[in-house]
C-alpha cells in the first residue's frame, strides 16, 4: 500500500503516455508499410535479380559484362556529366533568380513563384515534347534565327547533348530554386544590416553574410537536382535522339528490347550505390564546410 | 582599448511618413559629444525610427543630420562609420566570436597582426576573454549580447548606438548589463544613443532621456528632472506610476475639491492643469500628524502586498482615487489601515507638482 501511496497513478501515467506513442506510430503506420511494399520489396527483388544469370543460376555476370565492355561506362560517364551539367547551369540560372525573389515582396515573391512552379502543372512529356517543336530543325528558334539573320543554315539545337540540358534545366529548375528560395527566405535581414553597419559595402555584405548563409538550400537544392538528373529517362529519350544515353534509357532498352532482367537490375543496383556514395561525400562535404565556417 | 573622440549628433527637422502616419515629425535634437543619451518611448513612438534614420537604414523623408560638422543623412550606412548593438544581436551564425567580432576590422583594412589583438583586447573588454574560437550557437544570451557589443566597438567608433539590447535577458542579468554598459560608455567616452521601452532602465544609465511620443520629443531632460518636474501627463505617465487629482485655480496658486495645495514651484503655462502624485511621496499619517503637508482625506480601498513595499489605494472625500506606496517595514506593516477604513495621507510642498493637462 506505501508504494501506490508515495507513487500515485503511476501505472496509469505510463499507460497513457505508451498508448499516446502507440497513436503516433500508428498515423505513420500507412505510409511506412507504403514505403515497405512499394520501395524496399522492388529494390530488394532488384537487387536479388541482378545476381542471377539468365539462366537463373547465381552469378556475377551481369556486373562483369558492365565491368568489360566499354559502352557501360560509357553510359555512366554521360549519365553523370549531363547531371552534373545540369545542376551546374541549374544553380547559375537559378541562384540569381532566388535571389530576386527572395527580396520581393512576400506577394509580389507568392506571385512569381506560382510563375516558377506553373511548369509543374503540365505534364513532363508534353514540356519535353514542346521543346522538341521548338528546337528541331524546322522549329520556331531556327526559323527566327534565320529569319532574323542571326544564322543562316539551320542549327542542331535537338537530339544532342545541349537540347537534353535545355530540356532538363527547364524541368530541374524549380527544384533548385524552392530550396534555395526557401533557405534565403530565412535569411534575417538584420544580418545584412549589420554587415552595411559594420563597413561591408551591398557587394561584400553579399558574399561575406547572403551567399555563406544561403548554401545549406544551394546544397539541398543541387543535390535534389543532381539526384533526380541521375535516373531521368523521358528528356534524354526525346530530345537526346538516341546519342544521349543515360542510365535510364539503357535500363529501358535491356527491357524492352533484350528483355533482360538481370542486366537491367544490375545497372539500377550500381547507379544505386553510385549515388548513395555520392550522397555520403556531398553530405560529408557540407559538414566539413559547416566546421570551416564556424573556424574562421 | 583607447577613449575613441566623441562626436556630437544635430538632428534637424528630420521627418518620415509611412503612409499617413508620421513615424517622426520633424524632429530636433542635439546630442552631446560623449553624452549617453536615451530615446524613451512606447512601442510605435518613433524612437526605433529615430535611431534607424541615424544607423543609415531609414531614410527620411527630409531633415538634415550631422554627425559633428558634417552631413551625413544622405550617407549610405557602410560609410557611416558608427557602432551598432542590434535588439536581437545579428550575430554572423556563420562566424565564431572572433570572426564577428574581426569582421569591421578586416572591411578596414587592419593588418592581421593587429586584428588578432584588437579582437581579444574588444572581447577582454566585455569579459569575454579567450572565447574567440567559440560558436555563436553555443553562447547564452547575455554573452551573445556581449559579443554584439565588443563587434560594434572593437573598431572605436565615435558613436554608438543600441537598440533595446537588452530586452532579450532576464531581469537580474538585464540590470547587471545596465551598469557594465554605463560604465563601458564612461571608459570608452563615444556619444551613445540608446532605445529602450524600459522607464527604469533609463533612469538609471542616461545623461539625459528623450521621452517620444507620436513621432516626437515630448520632454528631453536629465532623469531626476524628468521624474520630479515631468512636462506633461504623458512623461508623467511613461514614466514611474503616478496619480492624478484634478485642481482649480485659486488666487496665488491651486486648489484640490476646495483646499489650497502648498506648492513649492508654480508652473508659469496658462490652461488646464493636474496634480500628480507620485506613491511612495504620500505619506501613511496618524492622527494629529501632518504639519506643513498638503493633506488627502480618504478611504482605503484595498491593500497590496508587494514584498518590498505596500500598495494602498484610497478613495478621496472628493470622489478621486490615489495610490500610496509604504516601505514593508515591520512597523509599517501594523500601522497600514484594512480596506474599508479612513486614512489621511500627506504630501510635502516639494512632491506636490502641478502638471498641465495635454
Amino acid at each position: 500500500m506505501t508504494a501506490i501511496a508515495e507513487r500515485p497513478n503511476a501505472a496509469g501515467l505510463r499507460r497513457d503516455a505508451f498508448l499516446e506513442r502507440l497513436a503516433l506510430f500508428g498515423l505513420g503506420s500507412p505510409a511506412l508499410l507504403l514505403v515497405l511494399v512499394a520501395m524496399v520489396l522492388p529494390v530488394g527483388w532488384l537487387f536479388w535479380l541482378s545476381f542471377l544469370a539468365d539462366d537463373g543460376s547465381p552469378s556475377l555476370e551481369h556486373y562483369r559484362r558492365m565491368w568489360q565492355e566499354p559502352s557501360y561506362g560509357r553510359t555512366f560517364f554521360v549519365t553523370f556529366q549531363v547531371s552534373l551539367l545540369t545542376t551546374g547551369i541549374c544553380i547559375v540560372v537559378g541562384y540569381p533568380l532566388a535571389y530576386v525573389l527572395s527580396q520581393l515582396p512576400r506577394r509580389a515573391a507568392n506571385l512569381a513563384m506560382i510563375g516558377v512552379l506553373l511548369p509543374f502543372w503540365t505534364s513532363l512529356l508534353v514540356r519535353t515534347y514542346a521543346w522538341l517543336v521548338l528546337l528541331q530543325r524546322q522549329g520556331l528558334v531556327n526559323q527566327w534565327g534565320i529569319e532574323l539573320g542571326l544564322w543562316s543554315e539551320p542549327l542542331a539545337l535537338v537530339h544532342n547533348l545541349q537540347g537534353t540540358l535545355v530540356g532538363m534545366v527547364h524541368i530541374m529548375l524549380p527544384f533548385l530554386i524552392l530550396p534555395v528560395y526557401g533557405s534565403m527566405r530565412a535569411i534575417d535581414r538584420d544580418y545584412l544590416k549589420a554587415a552595411a553597419n559594420l563597413g561591408a559595402g551591398p557587394v561584400g555584405a553579399f558574399w561575406k553574410v547572403f551567399f555563406p548563409l544561403s548554401l545549406p538550400g544551394l546544397f539541398g537544392g543541387a543535390l535534389i537536382v543532381f539526384i533526380l538528373c541521375l535516373g531521368f529517362y523521358v528528356t534524354p529519350a526525346v530530345l537526346g535522339g538516341g546519342r544521349v544515353i543515360m542510365v535510364s534509357n539503357r535500363i529501358a532498352t535491356d527491357i524492352e528490347l533484350f528483355f533482360n532482367w538481370g542486366a537491367a537490375s544490375a545497372l539500377g543496383v550500381v547507379l544505386l550505390g553510385l549515388t548513395l556514395a555520392l550522397l555520403y561525400v556531398a553530405s560529408r562535404l557540407v559538414r566539413l564546410d559547416r566546421v570551416l565556417g564556424g573556424g574562421h | 582599448m583607447a577613449r575613441a573622440a566623441a562626436l556630437p549628433i544635430a538632428i534637424r527637422q528630420v521627418t518620415k511618413t509611412y503612409g499617413r502616419v508620421h513615424a517622426l515629425d520633424h524632429v530636433d535634437l542635439d546630442i552631446r559629444s560623449g553624452e549617453f543619451l536615451t530615446l524613451l518611448g512606447p512601442s510605435g513612438s518613433g524612437k526605433t525610427t529615430l535611431l534607424m534614420v541615424l544607423a543609415g537604414f531609414t531614410r527620411p523623408d527630409h531633415g538634415s543630420l550631422l554627425f559633428g560638422e558634417e552631413e551625413v543623412v544622405r550617407r549610405p550606412p557602410h560609410k557611416r562609420d558608427v557602432g551598432m548593438v542590434f535588439q536581437n544581436y545579428a550575430l554572423f551564425p556563420h562566424m565564431s566570436v572572433a570572426g564577428n567580432v574581426a569582421f569591421p576590422l578586416k572591411l578596414r583594412g587592419v593588418p592581421r597582426a593587429d586584428v588578432g589583438r584588437r579582437v581579444e583586447a574588444a572581447l577582454e573588454l566585455v569579459q569575454l576573454g579567450g572565447y574567440g574560437e567559440r560558436r555563436i550557437d553555443q553562447l547564452s544570451g547575455g554573452q551573445r549580447q556581449r559579443v554584439a557589443l565588443a563587434r560594434a566597438i572593437v573598431f572605436e567608433p565615435r558613436i554608438l548606438l543600441m537598440d533595446e539590447p537588452l530586452s532579450a535577458l532576464d531581469k537580474q542579468l538585464r540590470e547587471r548589463m545596465q551598469i557594465e554598459l554605463r560604465r563601458l560608455h564612461d571608459r570608452l567616452g563615444m556619444t551613445t544613443v540608446y532605445v529602450t521601452h524600459d522607464q527604469r532602465e533609463a533612469l538609471t544609465m542616461s545623461d539625459r532621456i528623450a521621452v517620444i511620443n507620436g513621432g516626437g520629443i515630448m520632454q528631453l531632460d536629465q532623469p531626476q528632472r524628468l521624474y520630479e518636474q515631468p512636462a506633461n501627463r504623458f512623461v508623467a505617465e511613461f514614466i514611474g506610476e503616478s496619480s492624478f487629482l484634478p485642481v482649480e485655480r485659486v488666487p496665488g496658486g491651486f486648489a484640490h475639491a476646495g483646499r489650497v495645495l502648498a506648492i513649492q514651484s508654480l508652473p508659469a503655462a496658462a490652461g488646464r492643469h493636474l496634480l500628480m502624485i507620485r506613491p511612495e511621496r504620500l505619506q501613511l499619517l496618524g492622527a494629529g500628524m501632518g504639519e506643513g503637508l498638503n493633506l488627502f482625506d480618504g478611504t482605503v480601498e484595498e491593500v497590496v502586498y508587494q514584498g518590498d513595499s505596500i500598495l494602498l489605494q484610497a478613495v478621496l472625500a472628493s470622489g478621486a482615487r490615489v495610490a500610496a506606496r509604504a516601505p514593508a517595514t515591520a512597523g509599517a506593516m501594523a500601522a497600514v489601515p484594512r480596506a474599508g477604513e479612513a486614512v489621511r495621507l500627506g504630501l510635502g510642498p516639494a512632491d506636490t507638482v502641478i502638471l498641465a493637462d495635454a
